[in-house]
């Protein structure tokens, strides 16, 4: 194998592996904070076996969310260096902003909330809890402003061949920013909260640690709802600014062959076998039914993503979003009409549904990223051209065996602390904590 | 060109923040086989358990700031440096793990294997960091068109291993004098032993190196025949070098530590002063060498870049003295603690 697919299969290994955990972090951080303001204003005790459980779940998976993620620190230099040659004077700006910005702030405060119980009042114990949410979602704007301008460079100008800083601003503000970083961080609390539902409809079946699962449910399943409806819109508004700003993606992204007015929906992704809703996608786009969509046909083949892929990526996303918006929606009408806890077939679909917002995470992102493609800075710089060439493909291989085997350790062993955690649950750590 | 030269030493003062701080956990790890029993190994852990995460996140700041700065070195240094930045990678990766892992199942087996693997992440870091600091010294083989020319093995070239081992051992006292601020009776004693005998070997160790540079890299050593102000650094280590036994015979644990700190920051002073304005001198030419003003940003980006620092790090500065501060005196092993 050649040391461009090598170094292409690692970085995929090694970025997906890790957005398994910062979704979920983000997510639970954004929960742990209504958890401590209620901890905070009421005098409660099943608030502080809340907190305090979902905290080690946060901790279990921050932990190798951070090793992980040192990792995509370096990778771009070790593995991508002509890369990082020609995107450094301004990809390494929001790299370095991440750092100062916001994990120097979760990981300061988050030694707060993992140690501090008995040393700082529970006001401060709050504020900590929301800085260290606050902390994750900054990090998560900053990542995602680097690799939104890798999909749609702007604020720059082309001096001897390399994109220089013309306009911090217009950098960081590209046109693919925003929309992506609150779909992205509504895809993190759906992430948070399908496991905190899950888990609690666990207890629930097993009728242990009932007033916690109930509180702890009503809680996940209205913060699931509002964050899915909030990542329908923002996806919806992505979708449209793709459209607009990288169309040969969208094209790919709907499997749109042929540029049309009138453009059909497409039910499934391509290849599969398809239904097509008349002139829903020009006015998806639009807002008009009659309006011209560009397909792939109006771009040279070699400048074309894999389309397959990134339709099939991009529809499973779309459907498996959709089955969840069903889910928090029929929850909260059960949560409203006081019949969630007792719908038994409900809450083992809800246990079931866990890894699904992980799923979505992840072909969310093989869309934006094999749909970027043949590009790895979209328009400027191909993939094939920005791989180390110093580096021997027998080292690429030899690092991928090394986070092949590792990975797998580390996701064995944090799949087994978590499934150990809830079944000894939240009272059983209480005790512990007591004796 | 004045930012260039802020951003040499901002880099420089990233590297040195990482070493002082995370120093004191790599130390901490490769002390950690010598702990006693299950309940002293956890207040090993736990010294370190509420500060670790923070102090790693100078290695990323600077990472990131170096790719922002001073793009062609990251790039370089870091592909030349493959399989070592692996390596590294693998260690920081396990330290973090077993820090977390570790406390969560009471079983001997269970925590003998974490505790390997945070002796191991911890130690590779320890030596590699110096390893990759000695072969930037000595000088790495880049060409004309800024391209590591080299491989793994050239890597371990006896001097950058005893720079290696200068590192580690460097790390090492660091760790045990945090050690000894915070802990107390027969286990302060003992850090205290570990302190004084890695200062020794350090000592050995830091002579014998200084001596090789002036063979293996001599255009260090130009600019203090030059200026007597670039004396000062120098001055710094050596003093900060006589004052830890010292300090720490009379029990001043807080004093011991600040120099070990002082001696990281006199030793990184002593190689960046020396070094300017080089960051990836070339063994093949020096001409070909990376410089803090052939491989830098545009000037706009290292102004963003400075503003952005000046908004951040006096933030960072002081939340993070603040943690410390709550996290003060001895370390006592709790139930929601590793």
């Amino acid at each position: 194998m050649s040391a461009l697919l090598l170094a292409r299969i690692q970085f995929a290994v090694t970025v997906m592996f890790h957005y398994i955990f910062p979704p979920l972090t983000i997510g639970l951080s954004a929960i742990l904070v209504i958890m401590a303001t209620l901890r905070l204003k009421r005098s409660d005790p099943v608030y502080d076996r809340m907190l305090k459980f979902w905290v080690h779940l946060f901790a279990i998976n921050f932990a190798v969310g951070v090793a992980t993620g040192i990792v995509m620190e370096f990778e771009f230099g070790t593995n991508w260096a002509p890369y990082s040659k020609f995107v450094g004077d301004i990809f390494g700006a929001p790299l370095a902003a991440e750092g100062i910005f916001a994990f120097f702030l979760e990981s300061a405060f988050l030694g707060l909330l993992l140690f501090g119980w008995n040393r700082v009042s529970k006001r401060t114990h709050w504020f900590a809890t929301l800085m260290v949410a606050f902390g994750s979602m900054l990090s998560a704007f900053w990542i995602i402003v680097a690799n939104s301008w890798q999909q749609t460079p702007a604020g720059y100008e082309m001096v001897n061949g390399r994109p220089h800083l013309a306009s911090f601003w217009g950098a960081v503000f590209n046109p693919s920013t925003l929309p992506r970083f609150f779909h992205v961080l509504m895809g993190a609390w759906i992430t948070g909260a399908f496991v905190v539902t899950g888990i609690s409809a666990y207890y629930l079946l097993k009728k242990r640690h009932l007033e916690f699962a109930k509180k702890s449910m009503a809680i996940g399943i209205i913060f699931a709802l509002i964050a899915i409806m909030g990542s329908i819109f923002f996806g919806d508004m992505q979708a449209r600014q793709v459209a607009h700003h990288q169309p040969e993606k969208f094209a790919a992204m709907e499997a749109l062959f042929r540029t049309q007015a009138g453009a059909p929906l497409l039910v499934l992704g391509y290849p599969l076998p398809n239904l097509g809703i008349n002139k829903l996608l020009s006015f998806m786009v639009y807002f008009n039914f009659n309006a011209k969509v560009t397909g792939l046909d109006a771009f040279p083949p070699k400048d074309l993503p894999p389309v397959a892929a990134t339709a099939m990526s991009f529809h499973a996303m779309v459907w498996l979003g959709m089955l969840l918006f069903l889910a928090s929606l029929f929850g909260v009408y059960l949560l409203w009409r006081r019949k969630l806890f007792e719908k038994r077939w409900f809450l083992r679909s809800l246990l079931f549904l866990i890894p699904l917002p992980f799923i979505i995470n992840e072909v969310g992102w093989v869309t934006a990223e094999v749909g970027r493609q043949p590009w790895i800075v979209y328009h400027l710089l191909r993939t094939r051209d920005a791989v180390s060439i110093t580096v021997p493909a027998g080292q690429i291989l030899a690092s991928l065996i090394m986070f092949l085997l590792v990975y797998s350790l580390l996701f064995g062993v944090a799949l087994y602390l978590v499934r150990k955690m809830i079944q000894k649950g939240p009272v059983a750590h209480e005790e512990e904590v007591s004796r | 060109m004045t930012l260039n030269v802020i951003w040499f030493i901002l880099i420089g003062v990233l590297i040195t923040g990482y070493a002082i701080l995370d120093g004191f956990d790599l130390g901490v790890g490769v002390l950690h086989p010598l702990a006693k029993g299950d309940q002293e190994r956890r207040t090993f852990l736990n010294a370190i358990g509420p500060v670790w995460d923070g102090n790693e996140v100078w290695l990323l700041t600077g990472g990131g700031a170096l790719f922002a700065a001073f793009p062609p070195v990251y790039a370089t240094v870091f592909s030349g440096f493959y399989l070592a930045m692996m390596l590294v990678l693998l260690g920081l990766i396990l330290r973090a793990v077993s820090l977390e892992f570790r406390s969560k199942v009471q079983s001997a087996a269970w925590r003998r294997t974490w505790d390997t693997t945070f002796f191991v992440g911890s130690f590779l870091p320890a030596v590699l960091f110096g390893v990759a600091t000695g072969n930037l010294m000595r000088g790495i083989p880049i060409d004309h068109s800024g391209a590591f020319t080299g491989g793994f093995l050239g890597l371990l070239n006896p001097y950058s291993v005893v720079m290696g081992l200068l590192s580690l051992t460097l790390f090492t006292m660091q760790g045990a004098a945090f050690l000894s601020i915070r802990t107390e009776g027969d286990l302060q004693n003992r850090a205290r032993k570990w302190l004084l005998s890695a200062w020794a070997v350090f000592l050995v160790l830091y002579v014998a190196e200084a001596f090789w540079s002036l063979h293996e890299a001599p255009y260090l050593f130009a600019r203090y025949g030059r200026s007597a102000a670039a004396w000062i650094a120098p001055v710094i280590l050596w003093a900060a070098i006589i004052a830890v036994p010292i300090a720490a015979l009379r029990k001043r644990f807080g004093w011991t530590f600040l120099a070990t700190s002082a001696c990281i920051l006199g030793l990184n002073a002593v190689l960046a002063v020396g070094a300017f304005p080089y960051l990836a001198p070339s063994s093949t030419d020096l001409n070909y060498s990376l410089t803090a003003f052939n491989s830098s940003s545009s000037p706009l980006t290292l102004e963003v870049m400075f503003i952005l620092a000046l908004i951040g790090m006096p933030l960072v500065l002081a939340y993070t003295a603040y943690i410390y501060w709550v996290f003060r005196g001895k370390v006592k092993v709790e139930p929601e603690g590793y």
